[in-house]
């Protein structure tokens, strides 16, 4: 009943949800009838309803909106997707899909895609879900209706959870594989997908005690084991453009572009991609677009970005990313770790920021267990946080600067200031970047006297001081401000439709931050305020960093000194435990890091494993607006308004 | 509005203010060098430095932070002159990248596990510095090492010798003291400590004794389990 054309095998799980379930609990299909034929076989209990939620399945009918297992509200019918998303968007005002992913339940058979709406002016996300039957070995399963045209943060959110899963967004305007290149065969993230060196499904791996002996992984899978191929494919006779349907969806007003592609089965085909050919002759001046590449390997990309822009003249006319060359499949790993192995992990997402994204995943994790962390924790994340945020804004603007054309000296003078932070970082956690500081329930270290000096110095003496004196370099330049006034102007409306979060929103006049939206942590007991800027062009991204940062000195200062009221050494809630087991469950949680909203969506079945790990990742959904922005203004602006996002391939590509 | 350009020189201000502040600093050092409190790098380094903050490495290097961490080494009992190591097996499991291997020790005659690892391998290229072996090894058998300058040429064929095994990993516990100075007080403390609790427990098991001949003696004094 929730699919209209519901495949055999689904039909068989949802008729016998005993034969599918390994331990056949009290069956709940009877108690719960709504709730749809794979949500009865799970023995989870349902979502309690918020007045939202009521609305909405008031709105749309009982047998169209049902609670969901957990969390959240099921939309039964799949194909009235963008009719609820449209009613969420204008009736509700939810008006941003703030996150976008998709669960493989494989011993169910149904993939179920998730959407988180949120409201700009804050509160709670909805949580709403879609399930579609899982299809056979390596097919697509059934169209999902898009909700990109409705919702454009949906975008690479929606192409992300094609490439890894493989299931397809009808009316999607350019669904193409995103993280990954077009050719690719399989889909990643669903369970019984095999990674190169595969060993198993679990960590810890049981070879490694009692009997490890080690072994090198290339010796120990061997490669030719692990590679899958479509069958009847030749990888010797493979010859494939993969940007091929990249350029053709560029193509408009470009010179013809002859590809020449092998399909691994014996044929070759030659296409042409535009139609340039005729536009070249007739006319007296020519007037073709050229496609340029800026990017992967291009020092103001900011990693290795690759940015496809169509220029008339120097003006940019069309831009589209190439994304994925620092991907690793982060999910796929997170999923087979066990929940402490993820937290070093989350420092290599956006690698500036490397506590400001372990507060995110284990506040998650913390919010499944239900544990609260100690005072003298609170006090040492928060800290944490705040320092990470002003060395992130240091290190933004500095590379702003260097975006400009400024090359280096202001990026040095800010690095410097970074580092003393860092130094600081290094003491207390061992190590600048990958800190690893954040426990469940608590931190790692308490902090010495020595180390409390060390800050101190930093937060009352130093940084305020050079604070100012990087407002006396820049901000009233005027060379930077003929660069950057009115420069990569997007609208506040634009911006939320986006899913646009972090400085680059609240320089477009939306006070959103989720330490005011969505509290977390002890941020109520502080005096700050979240500084909105109304310009939404490159230089109020520029002075939003500067007064967040300014607020952010402030937050550390009373830290500080509220701090000494603590215990000293009462940093860990409960025992230290490395064998977490998470009652089976899943949440949302989300954290305001330097670059926006930082979100974790979790599942678990009750393991010592993620049985889903998802990150929201700001960078990644920030650069969906980036085309609007860009578009209309010269190449050379490119750069300075990817500058302004502030983006980190650690986290875009995962 | 202010007039066109004065942002501009106000800019360079702060880089000319910068120049002469490096200066300044380094003819303070040259002038009481003898009086300096600090090394060079050190000065250099400190928030309370105006001027340039570069150290030339690796001419000059800057003192590593106790807590700092690179990959772990197996510690040395140099008393008893054998590895602490009980091959509990915690830190292979703790491991996110599941870079550590460990072989038990068998008795040979009851095949039973002796608390001695037997082989211990550490894949360093794999290694991620993350420190939780050393973090919750129940045994204080391993610690994070302060040495980062692992590299080899290629004809040294470094995916080999990047693998540290039991030889290469263990290094004596005065080494980790000598690099972990509070670590290794508290460690001392923690033994102290338990030592006194033991003799506690054995005090109060001989009063037991003492005061109740031969029946409770049997029992198990809880305070001992």
């Amino acid at each position: 009943m929730a699919e209209e054309t519901p495949r055999p095998e689904t039909q068989a799980a949802s008729a016998q949800p005993s034969a599918a379930k390994p331990a056949p609990a009290a069956k709940p299909a009877a108690a719960a009838p709504k709730a749809g034929g794979h949500g009865a076989a799970k023995a989870a209990p349902l979502a309690t309803l918020t007045p939202d939620m009521q609305q909405l399945q008031q709105h749309f009918g009982e047998s169209v909106i049902a609670p969901a297992p957990y969390v959240g509200v099921l939309l039964q019918d799949k194909s009235r997707l963008p009719e609820v998303a449209t009613y969420l968007r204008d009736e509700l005002k939810y008006d941003s899909v703030t996150n976008l992913t998709a669960v493989d339940y494989i011993k169910d058979g149904y993939f179920e895609v998730v959407y988180h709406f949120q409201r700009s002016t804050g509160g709670e996300p909805l949580t709403l879900k879609v399930r579609v039957p899982r299809p056979q070995g390596n097919d697509l399963s059934e169209p999902v209706p898009s909700i990109t045209p409705i919702y454009a943060g949906a975008d690479f959110q929606e192409r992300e959870v094609y490439d890894m899963y493989g299931i397809p967004f009808s009316g999607h305007p350019d669904l193409r594989r995103i993280l990954l290149w077009e050719g690719f065969y399989g889909w990643p993230l669903r369970k019984d997908w095999h990674e190169a060196y595969y060993e198993g499904d679990t960590k810890p791996f049981d070879s490694r005690w009692p009997g490890g002996h080690h072994q090198l992984a290339e010796e120990r899978v061997p490669w030719a084991d692990n590679v899958n191929y479509p069958p009847g494919f030749d990888p010797l006779n493979f010859h494939a453009d993969p940007d091929a349907g990249l350029y053709d969806s560029m193509a408009e007003g470009v010179p013809g572009l002859k590809v020449v592609t092998k399909n691994g089965y014996g044929e070759t085909t030659t296409t042409v991609l535009g139609n340039g050919q005729a536009l070249a002759e007739e006319e007296e001046l020519r007037t073709d677009q050229i496609i340029v590449n800026m990017g992967p390997q291009h020092p103001s990309t900011h990693g290795v970005l690759r940015m496809v822009v169509k220029l008339d003249g120097e003006t940019v006319t069309d831009l589209k990313l190439v994304l994925g060359y620092l991907h690793r499949n982060h999910e796929k790993i997170g999923e087979r770790n066990t929940w402490l192995h993820n937290i070093p992990y989350t420092d290599r997402l956006d690698y500036i920021v490397g506590m400001a994204n372990e507060w995110g995943y284990v506040l998650t994790v913390e919010k499944m267990m239900g544990i609260k962390p100690t005072e003298r924790a609170e006090y040492l994340r928060v800290l944490m946080a705040e320092l990470t945020r002003i060395q992130s804004h240091f290190w933004a603007i500095g590379f702003l600067l260097n975006d400009l054309g400024a090359f280096y000296t202001p990026a040095l003078y800010f690095i410097t200031e970074r580092d003393l932070i860092l130094d600081f970082f290094e003491s207390v956690t061992g190590s600048r970047l990958m800190c690893n500081y954040f426990r469940f329930g608590g931190v790692s270290r308490d902090l010495t006297e020595a180390q409390l000096a060390q800050v101190k110095e930093l937060a009352f003496e130093r940084i305020p001081r050079k604070i100012d004196e990087l407002e006396e370099l820049l901000t009233d330049n005027e060379i930077v401000k003929a660069r950057t006034i009115g420069v990569g102007y997007l609208p506040a409306d634009r911006s939320i439709n986006y899913s646009l979060t972090g400085p680059c929103l609240r320089a477009a006049g939306v006070p959103y931050d989720i330490r005011r939206v969505d509290p977390y942590g002890i941020y109520d007991r502080f005096d700050f305020e979240i500084p909105v800027l109304y310009g939404a062009d490159v230089y109020d991204r520029y002075r939003i960093r500067v007064l967040e940062m300014r607020e952010s000195l402030k937050i550390v200062q009373q830290c500080l000194q509220q701090m000494e009221q603590t215990k000293w050494g009462d940093i860990q809630a409960g025992k230290k435990a490395y064998n977490h087991r998470v009652p089976a469950g899943q949440a949302y949680a989300r954290v305001e890091t330097p670059k926006g909203e930082l979100g974790f969506y979790l599942v678990s079945d009750g393991g010592q494993n993620p049985y889903r790990y998802h990150i929201r990742s700001s960078s990644f959904i920030n650069l969906t607006s980036l085309k609007e922005m860009v578009v209309g203004h010269k190449v050379a602006d490119a750069v300075v308004i990817l500058g302004s996002l502030d983006i980190v391939l650690g986290e875009v590509d995962r | 509005m202010s007039l066109l350009g004065t942002g501009i020189l106000k800019g360079l201000g702060v880089t000319l203010r910068h120049f002469i502040n490096t200066y300044a600093e380094d003819l303070k050092y040259l002038i009481n060098k003898s009086a300096a409190p600090q090394p060079r790098p050190l000065r250099r380094q400190s928030p309370k430095n105006k001027g340039l903050v570069t150290v030339e490495y690796p001419k000059e290097r800057l003192p590593l932070p106790e807590n700092f961490r690179y990959v772990p080494f197996l510690v040395l009992d140099t008393e008893k002159q054998e590895e602490k190591c009980t091959s509990c097996g915690i830190c292979a499991k703790v491991c996110p990248p599941q870079c550590i291997w460990i072989v038990r020790t068998e008795d040979p005659v009851t095949k039973r596990p002796i608390p001695q690892p037997k082989e211990f391998y550490i894949d360093t290229t794999i290694c991620m510095n993350c420190g939780y072996c050393a973090e919750f090894c129940p045994f204080d058998a391993i610690k994070m090492d302060h040495d980062y300058e692992l590299s080899y040429y290629p004809e040294e064929q470094p995916h080999m010798r990047l693998v540290h095994d039991k030889a290469k990993l263990l290094k004596p516990d005065t080494y980790h003291a000598s690099i972990h100075p509070l670590d290794w007080q508290r460690e001392l403390a923690d033994r102290a400590a338990e030592e006194a609790k033991k003799k506690a427990a054995a005090e109060a098991k001989a009063k037991a004794e003492a005061a109740k001949p031969a029946p409770s003696a049997q029992q198990p004094p809880a305070s001992a389990a």
